[in-house]
């Protein structure tokens, strides 16, 4: 009991320090999610609630935990941080709930655009937006005179030219680390050249086409100027090439370019020489080679009303209006009301405003995002054809697809 | 020992070996033969922040009235072993027609991932195996002359690769011989080759994970015959030597025949835990160039979509290679053990 109360009076202390106050909620909060600054600072926001319990669980690993987290009855999370690919899981397991009620009850700081509804109902309050998009070095540029590319094959020419030059052995970084990494690049390259994964209507797999192969040779070209170790590198190992002072060009994510050169230990070359630009066209095409994304949060289906009422009230204070000042607002592009734009958020904005396309958001994208991470890595050793390669995870996907009974 | 006694005296064994080994098994069978129901799929409107889009989902209502219907999902019988993620018996079938010779058919059977996984995981057994063996040995014998008062530091030292754990051990090898880091670069050095790198390579990454894989499991075998040596019957050695058997002798033939039924249970253990190799795999982020049984189990499970079904024929498919790898072993010990009863 004396426990009790020290803790009460400790939360009332720090909320009454912090600037929202006044944030009551009456049941349990049991936040996961993914863990970057953006996503820790919204939980973070959350947990300024006072009444009730809240614990947050932020890993790498969510995805791992959070569908098996939810389908217990009482769910053992009330809310998941998820993004338009991970939302899938969920919906494809029936663990989260409607929000309609929710939100014209307690929705008063969320914009209708944050609002993700899926066949009429609200599943999700998104409140950041993400694309991967182009980092580079301003400096290396300069010295062999090249503009900043706008097309995967300007960025071809640029790399061999500081190649040639000795500026750069490997100018060009990339997360091409086999799986997730791998099959995200490819994702972005075949949209760019106007691939659609699926056939019209179907849960048939398309990427044994035309767009297919031309993706995997600029993949495969691409590659030539990277790290030979390129295939072990996922998205952290390729920022620390970049703050290494080792790549020129590399295609990031937006929410990684806001603290990539603030790390200690970056050279002052490379401190200054950073610069952010939108995604880039290839073969010719105008939609850009990336996808959009949002994060957001959903309500576990298994909690009872109060819980999901004490859940929603303090997720919707994580990401209140009133929480954006100068900390949070370069953390992430914020789908929140009030933020105003940082210098770091212009390549995401480039990406939305250029019509890049959001990333599926289909019960069976999971499958076929699977088998392209696992089955591209010999093509780009050099050991298959790169029709062999799209035949392979063509096959791979139809296997699990069907095994899941989506053919 | 009366019947009563020993029924007594097994019971708490066996009661958590069905618990904890048979129950498991059997739940592992039955969700390798049920798959997930067929989704009924919808086109619905998605709106969010990017506007909104005609898209395809799930309806919930109508597959969670299938769901009920059927708990367990559809009976698939054996498709899910025969598919291409796992057996791939069309697959297998069509290389054998279609290739023009042995060499064509093992390079279209290495690229089904099973039987890729296969050549990695044999391949990695039967070199770590012996060659742990001996190297445990070998640290073994030399701490056993060492002085009184060094064995302990030394034996210390000797078990250090086995008391960190695999995964750290992995990741901490895998950061040395990076191109960039200590070891990856003094082997540049001595080949004098600024783009050799160990991690683009897949036979030089076989080389890295078999490497490590005998740094990791030699102490174990060391501990063990380490053991062993202190029990080896000191008069057999000394009539060794004064019939002129040179130290070479003695290993072959008082120390090792002694040895051998601890090399039988360290060989055991060893196919066994070899078999299912997966730490190094992930530590050494080297899924592009090998990949094992259990690797796939972790894949499939960590997924966006879990494919529960896939990982546990994978599951199923490691407990049988487990015992086919096992019988020849055990056949030699249930041998021996019916020799010494006659």
């Amino acid at each position: 009991m004396k426990f009790n109360k020290i803790a009460l009076a400790s939360a009332m202390l720090a909320a009454s320090s912090m600037s929202w106050a006044g944030c009551q909620i009456d049941g349990r909060v049991s936040i996961i999610g993914n863990e970057f600054p953006a996503i820790q600072a919204v939980a973070a926001n959350a947990q300024e609630c006072t009444g009730g319990e809240i614990a947050s669980n932020l890993t790498a690993d969510h995805q791992k935990l959070n569908v098996a987290g939810m389908q217990g009855n009482p769910a053992e999370y009330t809310s998941a941080i998820v993004a338009n690919s991970s939302i899938v899981a969920l919906m494809n397991e029936d663990v989260v709930r409607p929000l309609g009620d929710l939100v014209a009850k307690h929705g008063q700081g969320i914009k209708k655009n944050q609002l993700i509804t899926i066949n009429g109902e609200i599943m999700a309050v998104a409140f950041m937006a993400n694309a991967q998009h182009l980092v580079y070095r301003s400096d290396m540029l300069a010295e062999v005179g090249a503009e900043v590319p706008t097309t995967y094959e300007d960025m071809l020419a640029t790399a061999k030219k500081l190649r040639a030059n000795g500026i750069a052995e490997n100018p060009v970084g990339g997360a091409y680390a086999a799986g997730w990494n791998l099959a995200q690049e490819f994702n972005n390259m075949f949209l760019g050249y106007g691939g659609e994964h699926f056939k019209a209507g179907s849960a048939e797999a398309n990427v044994n086409t035309a767009a297919g192969v031309n993706t995997l040779n600029m993949m495969k070209a691409l590659s030539e100027y990277m790290n030979p170790d390129f295939l072990t590198h996922d998205s952290n190992a390729t920022n620390a090439e970049y703050r290494a002072g080792n790549v020129a060009l590399m295609n990031m994510w937006g929410s990684r370019a806001a603290t990539l050169v603030t790390v200690d230990g970056v050279a002052d070359e490379v401190k200054n020489g950073f610069a952010i630009a939108g995604p880039m066209t290839v073969g010719g095409g105008s939609t850009p080679a990336s996808t959009l994304w949002w994060d957001g949060w959903t309500i576990a289906k298994n909690i009872s009303d109060a819980d999901a009422e004490a859940t929603f009230i303090a997720m919707a204070n994580g990401i209140a209006p009133s929480q954006m000042d100068a900390e949070m607002a370069p953390l992430a592009v914020w789908l929140i009301d009030g933020y105003e734009p940082t210098d770091k958020a212009k390549g995401v904005f480039a990406a939305a405003g250029a019509g890049t396309i959001p990333y599926p958001m289909l019960p069976y994208m999971g499958l076929l995002h699977t088998a392209i991470g696992n089955e591209l890595s010999d093509f780009m050793q050099g050991k298959e054809s790169a029709e062999q390669a799209l035949s392979d995870i063509e096959a791979a996907y139809t296997a699990a697809a069907k095994e899941k009974g989506y053919l | 020992m009366k019947h009563k006694t020993f029924f007594w005296f097994i019971l708490p064994t066996v009661a958590a070996m069905l618990l904890f080994i048979a129950l498991p098994i059997v739940s592992v069978v039955t969700q390798s033969v049920f798959t997930s129901h067929g989704a009924v799929l919808i086109e619905t409107e998605n709106c969010g922040p990017f506007g909104c889009k005609v898209e395809t989902t799930i309806d919930q209502k109508a597959t969670a009235k299938l769901r009920e219907e059927q708990p367990l999902g559809r009976f698939s019988g054996l498709d899910i072993y025969f598919d291409r993620g796992h057996l791939a018996v069309n697959e297998v079938a069509q290389a054998w027609h279609e290739s023009a010779g042995v060499g064509d058919f093992l390079g279209q059977l290495n690229n089904l991932p099973f039987y890729r996984a296969m050549a990695f995981t044999l391949t990695f057994t039967f070199t770590v195996t012996p060659l742990m063996l001996a190297f445990g040995l070998l640290i073994a014998l030399s701490i056993n002359s060492l002085h009184q008062k060094l064995k302990g530091l030394a034996i210390f030292f000797s078990l250090l690769p086995m008391i960190v754990s695999p995964l750290i051990g992995s990741l901490v090898l895998f950061w040395m011989i990076d191109s960039r880091g200590i070891l990856g670069n003094a082997i540049q050095w001595v080949f004098s080759d600024p783009d050799l790198s160990l991690k683009a390579s897949t036979s030089l990454t076989w080389m890295m994970l078999i490497v490590y894989g005998i740094w990791h499991a030699a102490p174990f075998s060391f501990v063990v015959f380490y053991a062993g040596l202190q029990t080896v019957p000191q008069e057999t050695l000394e009539s060794a030597r004064i019939d002129g058997a040179s130290k070479w002798q003695q290993v072959r033939y008082v120390i090792v025949p002694h040895l051998m039924p601890l090399v039988t249970f360290v060989a055991l253990m060893q196919l066994m835990d070899n078999f299912r190799v997966f730490e190094p795999i992930v530590g050494f982020n080297s899924a592009a160039h090998a990949t094992s049984l259990s690797w796939f189990v972790f894949n499939d499970l960590s997924g966006e979509t879990r494919q529960l079904s896939s990982a546990s024929a994978t599951s199923v498919l490691t407990i049988l290679g487990v015992a086919v790898l096992l019988t020849p072993v055990l056949i030699r010990t249930w041998r021996d053990f019916t020799a010494k009863r006659a």
